[in-house]
């Protein structure tokens, strides 16, 4: 990062809709640590290399800027979802010890073990969509069809929230996760909707407990001093919901996309399925629209990145699908190698920050994989991968519609 | 090969579970990790080097003999 380095625009140009932005090369080779500047007119820094965003994910002194802190904005002054504001109070403990108490209490209903005993209903969940797709006849839309009901599904089951209001959970999620297509009226609106409903479901739980996870989550706080606190189990619901649904959503969609717009892919899962592990771990790693700005960390310290010191008071944005593409950790990069393994990709990030709910979205991928291979062989994208469309102005990237025949 | 974990370090992502379940698992109280074979035997080191490749958190230690 020096005076003469250009400043970089995000979210960056990219030629295709599932292409990277060809600038990343660049930066990671000349410029990896690089100062850029954001919608909202605000500047930062924006790392490019694996080894600089592991470390700094990896750090526990760091963690998303906190409210009070002087970060920079991502959207301008009037717009922008909870996820992308920096002045937004969760009740959660954003980090250090607070943190760590909060993340092992919920973890453990995410570990892979359980996740795993979901496997058998999200698999007849996924073939009853898949079959309510094929009788509605080709061209369809996975993403409508099969990407976005089947998490929301799974994460209601799980939490216990009624699968009937997803409509709505699905607005709220795009008020907290849009950087500009909503006023600042309309996602405090959101927010405050959204934050009643939970509150209402959790008196709802309490009254009468059921087996999910936010009755379990009630019962184990009913002790003085005990489990999560009020708001806590508010705001944890609140996550939860957005967390287990939008990024998911439109992950399968891209998954696909990305599986189907080089055929030869596709016919080597159709004939050796046992790669869909490896696979599922390749797309997440390949996948260059996570979002178009990262993950942010506020520094509060300097942090220095093979002799580059980035001082106290940087908001420093992560680029995870960047960092994914480093020649200097992964061979070939570039390509896509469906048995690549091991697989120590970014995309949920690193540390004790890393996503709650990796195990639970690895199965649900895994799954959706293992049903269309099995039960569609024949699926083909229904346009030219040219003509897919990247979704704008989301934190969580995404493809409109993923329009498929089979 | 010796396997080590550091529990504190741990964030309970459960990738190392998935890649090598004859030797790791999570605590049912909290997800942290649980060394159930700090001497693999032959047949799984590569999944055991690639659950130590792959730990989000860097919290598992291989030390080949």
């Amino acid at each position: 990062m020096s005076q003469n380095d250009p400043v970089v625009r995000l979210p960056l140009p990219t030629e295709g809709p599932l292409d990277p932005p060809a600038e990343w090369e660049r930066l990671r080779a000349r410029c990896p640590v690089a100062t850029v500047e954001l919608p909202s007119g605000d500047t930062g820094a924006l790392l490019t290399r694996y080894d600089h965003v592991k470390a700094l994910l990896s750090d526990p002194r760091f963690s998303r800027p906190l409210p009070g802190d002087d970060s920079a904005r991502v959207a301008p002054e009037d717009g922008g979802g909870v996820a992308t504001r920096n002045d937004t109070a969760l009740s959660v403990a954003f980090k250090g010890a607070e943190h760590q108490r909060w993340r092992r209490h919920v973890g453990r209903y995410f570990t892979a073990k359980r996740m795993t005993a979901l496997r058998p209903g999200m698999t007849r969940t996924a073939e009853a969509l898949v079959a309510e797709m094929v009788a509605g006849g080709a061209p369809a839309d996975l993403k409508a069809a099969l990407g976005f009901p089947l998490p929301v599904s799974v994460i209601c089951d799980l939490l216990g929230a009624p699968v009937r209001d997803r409509d709505r959970f699905s607005y709220w999620s795009d008020a907290f996760l849009n950087i500009d297509r909503y006023t600042r009226a309309e996602t405090e609106a959101a927010e405050a909707e959204f934050s009643a409903y939970m509150t209402e479901l959790i008196a709802a739980k309490r009254a009468a407990p059921g087996e999910d996870l936010i009755s379990t989550l009630i019962e184990e706080s009913r002790a003085e001093g005990e489990g999560l606190t009020d708001p806590e189990l508010r705001d944890t619901g609140m996550s939860l919901l957005v967390a287990g649904h939008e990024t998911t959503a439109n992950m399968i969609g891209k998954m696909v996309a990305m599986l189907l717009a080089d055929r030869t892919r596709w016919e080597r899962l159709v004939a050796d399925p046992s790669l869909v592990r490896t696979a599922v771990d390749e797309v997440l790693r390949a996948d260059a629209n996570l979002g178009g700005f990262g993950v942010r960390r506020f520094l509060t310290e300097d942090f220095e990145f093979d002799g580059t010191v980035v001082p106290t008071g940087t908001t420093v944005f992560c680029g995870l699908s960047a960092a994914n593409r480093d020649e200097r950790t992964f061979a070939d990069a570039g390509e896509l190698d469906l048995g690549r393994s091991p697989n120590p990709h970014l995309t949920f990030g690193a540390g004790p920050h890393s996503c709650l709910g990796q195990a639970l979205a690895r199965t649900e991928l895994q799954v959706v994989l293992d049903v269309l291979l099995r039960t569609l062989p024949s699926l083909e994208l229904a346009v030219p991968v040219a003509e897919l469309e990247r979704l704008a102005g989301l934190a969580v990237g995404g493809l409109r519609e993923v329009p498929v025949r089979w | 090969m010796k396997v080590t974990v550091d529990q504190e370090m741990c964030c309970g992502a459960g990738s190392c579970v998935l890649a090598a379940p004859e030797v790791f698992d999570q605590r049912d109280e909290d997800g942290i990790v649980v060394l159930l074979d700090a001497e693999p035997a032959a047949g799984c080191r590569e999944a055991v080097r690639e659950a130590a490749a792959i730990c989000p958190a860097s919290a598992i230690t291989v030390r080949e003999d």
